[in-house]
């Protein structure tokens, strides 16, 4: 998957996402070291960093292309295409393999009816398997987006799906910060 | 000694209100900075306190805090500070637990840590996946700066210091750190060769500290209380407490602040409970994936200090300890960390590229029936060609869970060999196949 660089496309970015991506070049050091924050503000509005998104940091940070789509590919997090509405990673690393991440990935593929990797045809769910969370003492787990979901069994996951199809996030463990 | 006992680094975990500014500060918190810039303590005598306290980095090589600060050159006017909460090694859950339930007293170790260095910016560099915990952290730094712990002329001592918090993107090598510093200087997060070592020549070429959140958040209670204090707990060379991540079917796992040298038995029986009914021990990972395996009888009689565990025959590395029960299968164990190397090697050496790619590959085939006698030995001959030939240490860190797998649980290799070979006498893997 490499990152297209075809700028035809219409790119939209909120005026809100544009005005955080100038204050973040003014606090980083150089203009070049905001670019993984910068990156962060594109994904986090549009779940992807489109063509536009590279054109536009080339001109707000200085830096070539190659150099933006070097980085966008380095980390897994950063997406150079548009995802599935909910992206259901699920640790497959030791701790959570030892309390059974790989019974909840068979249920999760039987559920959705794909395959680890795979993402359902309506484009909804794509289910992903990933190293470690950092939640090992609370596995096996999942991640949904910045939600992170602890202590998981088949009818936790039963529960999480019925919700996501009614188009509804339940709360995580994790997302208390978010309250108080 | 029971859980509680111990509270040095933990005070606040599990609870609801540790990570708000006023409950920090009615408990203590911020009392080292105050005493550190308005009491007029040096720099020097910051560093010293710290050294004198024999604190050792936690973020898995052990090298004394107070010892690495002082590498910055006494010269240098341009000094950067990184907060290293990348926390991806696996099987390791402790700085998460310090961020979320107490953040201030990472950001309180970090503000006292930037002035004992002569730092003017520091980053919390926290891995991408904890996206909550980033808003968290974010909120308490905010706080900070609002009640003039960091900014300009901070608690009107004249010292500045602004602080990012910096969200990484998925990349466990971001840990290492060199690839830290690479990943925010807007690059891919491939380590560098050393030396030069980051506190001369690090981030922008500038004189860079890099520490685990667990070494900072230990800075308050040592200026407090003092050096001697601090040493007050744990073994002679082995100073202090550590926190121990547990996972894996203990009754229960969880994080744990234990005093250095806590013998392994006390630790297992009274702490956690022993294993959850129904299981057995079989071995222990205790520091982290990328430590050696010990075997049930073997960490049964070992204390859980730097020393001890090195002299069983592994590290203390990040606490990360993973406990795996008798109906675990070691080598379907070591295919999910060979696939985790494999994945995770950043590309730019050879020996750990191919290596870790070999690995993986010899170990999925004999689980897939397809091995031959002689892929044990190949195994070892690729880990010969690993160990200590690379830029940084990931591919020592596939290296010891392999080798020490190998070594430890020989005969389930063996095993898995003898059914296939008994089948199918010819060896299944043509010369041609490692590309
Ligand atoms: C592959 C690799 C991953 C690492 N991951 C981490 C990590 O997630 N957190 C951490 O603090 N140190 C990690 N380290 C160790 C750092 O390189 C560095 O030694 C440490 O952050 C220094 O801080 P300390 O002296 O306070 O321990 C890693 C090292 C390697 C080789
Ligand atoms: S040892 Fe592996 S991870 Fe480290 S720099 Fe070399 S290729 Fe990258």
């Amino acid at each position: 998957m490499s990152p297209s660089t075809d700028t035809g496309a219409a790119f939209e970015l909120s005026d809100v996402s544009r005005a955080r991506i100038d204050e973040l070049v003014a606090q980083y050091p150089t203009k070049a070291s905001a670019l993984m924050p910068c990156l962060w503000v594109i994904m986090d509005e549009l779940g992807w960093v489109p063509p536009g998104g590279i054109d536009l940091l080339v001109d707000k940070l200085q830096v070539t292309s190659a150099r933006i789509c070097e980085v966008l590919t380095f980390y897994t997090m950063f997406r150079s295409e548009p995802q599935a509405e909910y992206v259901l990673q699920v640790c497959h690393n030791i701790s959570c393999h030892i309390m059974g991440a790989r019974p909840l990935i068979a249920h999760l593929e039987k559920r959705l009816g794909v395959r680890l990797g795979e993402t359902t045809p309506d484009g909804k769910f794509a289910l992903e398997g990933v190293e470690c969370l950092g939640a090992c003492g609370h596995g096996p787990c999942l991640q949904l987006g910045r939600h992170l979901y602890e202590y998981l069994t088949p009818e936790k996951v039963d529960g999480l799906l019925e919700s996501l199809r009614r188009g509804e996030i339940p709360r995580a463990d994790t997302d208390r910060e978010l309250e108080d | 000694m029971t859980p509680n006992d111990y509270t040095m680094l933990s005070a606040r975990f599990g609870r609801s209100d540790g990570h708000k500014l006023a409950v920090y500060e009615a408990e203590g918190g911020y009392r080292a900075l105050r005493k550190v810039l308005q009491d007029g303590m040096s720099r020097e005598e910051v560093r010293e306190e710290v050294k004198g306290a024999g604190l050792r980095g936690r973020g898995g090589a052990g090298f004394p805090t107070g010892v690495k600060w002082g590498f910055v050159p006494p010269d240098a006017d341009e000094i950067y500070f990184f907060v290293n909460a990348d926390e991806s090694e696996p099987g390791t859950f402790k700085d998460r637990y310090l961020l979320d339930y107490d953040p201030h007293q990472t950001i309180e170790g970090t503000i006292i840590s930037c002035f004992a260095v002569k730092a003017k910016l520091a980053f919390i560099y926290i891995r991408g996946e904890f996206g909550w915990l980033v808003d968290r952290v974010q909120k308490a730094v905010d706080e900070a700066y609002a009640a003039g712990y960091l900014g300009k002329d901070i608690l009107g001592s004249g010292y500045d210091l602004e602080m990012i918090v910096h969200k990484g993107a998925g990349a466990y090598i971001c840990g290492e750190e060199t690839g830290l510093i690479n990943s925010v200087t807007g690059r891919k997060g491939q380590p560098s060769i050393k030396p030069p070592f980051p506190a001369v020549q690090g981030f922008l070429d500038k004189p860079t500290i890099v520490n685990n959140v667990e070494s900072v958040a230990s800075v308050p209670f040592i200026i407090n209380e003092g050096a001697a204090a601090y040493k007050a707990f744990g073994t002679e060379k082995s100073c202090g407490t550590k926190l121990f991540s547990v996972s894996g079917p203990v009754k229960r796992p969880g994080v744990y602040e234990i005093p250095l040298g806590l013998p392994f038995r006390e630790f297992f029986n009274d702490w956690l409970g022993g294993m959850a009914e129904g299981e057995k021990l079989k071995a222990v990972i205790v520091g982290g994936s990328s430590v050696p395996v010990l075997p049930a009888e073997e960490i049964m009689n070992t204390n859980l200090d730097y020393e001890s565990l090195g002299e069983a025959g592994t590290m203390l590395g990040s606490g990360g300890m993973i406990v795996i029960p008798e109906s675990c299968d070691m080598v379907e164990l070591i295919q999910v960390l060979m696939h985790f190397y494999f994945d995770e090697s950043c590309g730019q050496c050879t020996p750990c590229r191919e290596g870790t790619g070999w690995l993986h590959r010899i170990v999925k085939r004999l689980r897939g029936g397809g091995g031959t006698p002689e892929d044990l030995d190949l195994l070892e001959h690729v880990c010969d060609g690993m160990a200590g030939l690379t830029i940084c240490p990931l591919a020592d860190a596939a290296v010891m869970p392999m080798r020490s797998f190998l070594d430890k649980f020989r005969p389930e290799f063996e095993a898995l060999i003898q059914e296939t070979a008994a089948a199918a006498p010819t060896s299944r893997w043509p010369r041609g196949e490692q590309e």
